[in-house]
């Protein structure tokens, strides 16, 4: 019985502490020039994508926008999470960390939810397009709605995929690399599927972030597609914590 | 607040770091973990601050399982890792705090806890910089606010004073011992007079394996086995061997004399005694009956480090 609320202990986080771990991460990003740069180049590259085709397609939308940004999110959130925990046990100060207490879902979950907040700050200064669009012509809600919500899961299973490959090394650059395939894997399942056997098209396009993106995207919020999303971060947050605790093995 | 280790063996793969070692450490003491570097100190302690399990046997902090009640464990204990790993891009005053809210330490108590152990640890005038920007005695006492940040009763140090100049190696010494008065402490060092000077007891660890474990009195007692003293004579004899030699063996208590050479008329002998008698009386009549000139005579005892070596080294040659 005590070895299972042990395990349970393990798993179940306090918002205490995630919150503790969550506000140092975030304050990092900005301490040191992560968020900025981030920040920069999220902007000044959709920006100026967006803002050159805009006037030639003549339609108040921000189709292009929801197009561009998962594929910058395919850079900029490994770069992001990268260091999250290969830093730590690279300097070592994984140990401090895990010798305070505090289980490692806590130690995940703070990080997770910093990074995703960065992506939400990043994507903030973007509803200025919104705004100006709007203004200049009648633009349809719903999608925009959809496209927002659907970034930010999409991010969120970015972030916490980017966070397992930086669990699994104490080498930064590994880290990116390996975050980058990861999440290029995801990104890329769905649009395959002319190369593969027909009775795995069903299963590689549910499998992939970009279908249920665009299912949200189009202002359709489904139950199965949020699902799809929260389980593969629960998932992959799972693997993380797993992986920080193969140094018990 | 005691640490009780049992039977404690840690594999690394299928290498043996440390190999069933048992001991206990009481309230109010400092406990000194000697040993040469990878004899499996740093593994033992990475064992008590819950980092890593053991593989077999058990620890226990204050009658809590190392493995069950991880968590309580190390609400007790404050942890100073070898080398010392900080972030070096937070200023000293934020990672203190953060640090503090990790051990749930409140709003209304955060301010004074930050303030008293900025203070103790002498960090006043470093307080707003960046720890990366810190000299190395600095960064050791951040590490030690830290660790002591929410009182604990229990510290484990390792290697506390390692890459430090002599004058900050007395100040974190100083600070310990003031600290330590309350608490139970485990410190780790290859340094021997830091035992010495700051322990109450010694548990020395080579190969995995506990060789010796007392106080340094006790330990330089039981390793001093037999007394040995040093004499040279002058002497008008013809041979050393036969004029001197059986008039010192007849000496009461004095298990064995060696020739060690001669110098003119001078012959030098190492004596050995039985522990704990002093012969030197004994030794100086006998000359002065003999009619020699006693030239030298001096009892020889063996440190700590002699202790330290002679542990170590003959399991590792």
């Amino acid at each position: 019985m005590s070895t299972l609320t042990a395990t349970f202990n393990k798993f179940l986080p306090t918002i205490t502490n995630t919150r503790t771990i969550f506000a140092k991460e975030l304050k990092s990003f900005f301490n040191s020039a992560v968020a900025y740069v981030v920040i920069v180049v999220f902007l000044s590259i959709i920006g100026w994508f967006f803002t050159n085709n805009l006037f030639l397609m003549n339609t108040a939308s921000l189709r292009l926008f929801f197009e561009l940004t998962p594929l910058i999110f395919l850079f900029v959130i490994p770069a992001i999470t990268m260091r999250l925990l290969a830093e730590e046990k690279k300097s070592g100060t994984i140990e401090l960390l895990t010798t305070k207490p505090l289980n490692d879902a806590e130690i995940v979950l703070g990080k997770f939810f910093a990074a995703w907040a960065l992506i939400a700050l990043a994507l903030l200064p973007s509803v200025l397009y919104y705004i100006t669009i709007a203004s200049l012509g009648s633009i349809d809600n719903g999608p925009v709605v959809g496209g927002y919500i659907g970034l930010l899961l999409m991010a969120g299973v970015y972030v916490s995929v980017g966070i397992f490959a930086s669990s699994v090394t104490d080498n930064q650059i590994i880290a990116f690399i390996l975050g980058f395939l990861f999440v290029f894997f995801f990104f890329i399942l769905d649009k395959v599927l002319f190369y593969v056997p027909e009775f795995l098209t069903g299963i590689l396009e549910f499998l992939g972030v970009d279908y249920h993106f665009a299912n949200i995207a189009r202002g359709v919020i489904d139950s199965r597609d949020i699902i799809y999303f929260l389980t593969l971060m629960g998932f992959m947050l799972y693997l993380s914590v797993v992986s920080l605790e193969r140094r018990k093995w | 607040m005691s640490i009780t280790v049992n039977n404690l063996t840690k594999y690394y793969g299928s290498e043996k770091a440390v190999n069933d070692i048992s001991f206990s450490v009481h309230k109010g003491e400092i406990l000194g973990f000697l040993g040469p570097n990878g004899a499996g100190k740093t593994t033992t302690m990475k064992i008590i601050t819950c980092y890593l399990p053991p593989s077999s046997g058990s620890v226990e902090v204050d009658g809590l399982s190392v493995e069950k009640e991880s968590l309580r464990v190390r609400r007790k204990i404050g942890y100073l890792p070898e080398l010392n790993p900080l972030y070096l891009d937070m200023n000293v005053v934020d990672y203190l705090e953060y640090c503090a809210r990790l051990h749930n330490i409140q709003n209304t108590t955060m301010k004074s806890r930050l303030r008293e152990m900025i203070d103790v640890c002498g960090l006043t005038t470093v307080r707003h910089k960046d720890i990366g920007e810190l000299s190395k005695g600095y960064k050791q006492r951040v590490g030690l606010a830290q660790a002591m940040i929410h009182d604990p009763e229990v510290l484990i140090l390792d290697e506390p004073t390692s890459g430090l100049d002599p004058n900050q190696i007395v100040e974190i010494r100083n600070l310990i011992r003031r600290l330590g008065k309350a608490k139970t402490v485990i410190l780790s060092t290859h340094i021997l007079s830091e035992v010495q000077a700051t322990c109450d007891r010694v548990v020395i660890i080579n190969e995995g394996s506990i060789v010796a474990n007392g106080t340094p009195e006790e330990l330089q007692q039981q390793f001093q086995g037999t007394t040995k003293y040093a004499v040279e004579v002058k002497a008008a004899v013809n041979d050393p061997m036969s004029d001197i030699f059986p008039k010192l063996k007849a000496i009461e208590h004095i298990d064995t004399v060696m020739y060690e050479g001669q110098e003119g008329a001078n012959y030098r002998f190492t004596l050995q005694s039985t522990r704990g008698i002093d012969v030197r009386e004994q030794i100086f009549r006998q000359s002065v009956a003999e009619n020699w000139v006693l030239m030298e005579l001096s009892k020889q005892t063996i440190s700590l480090e002699d202790v330290f070596r002679k542990l170590t080294q003959a399991q590792n040659n």
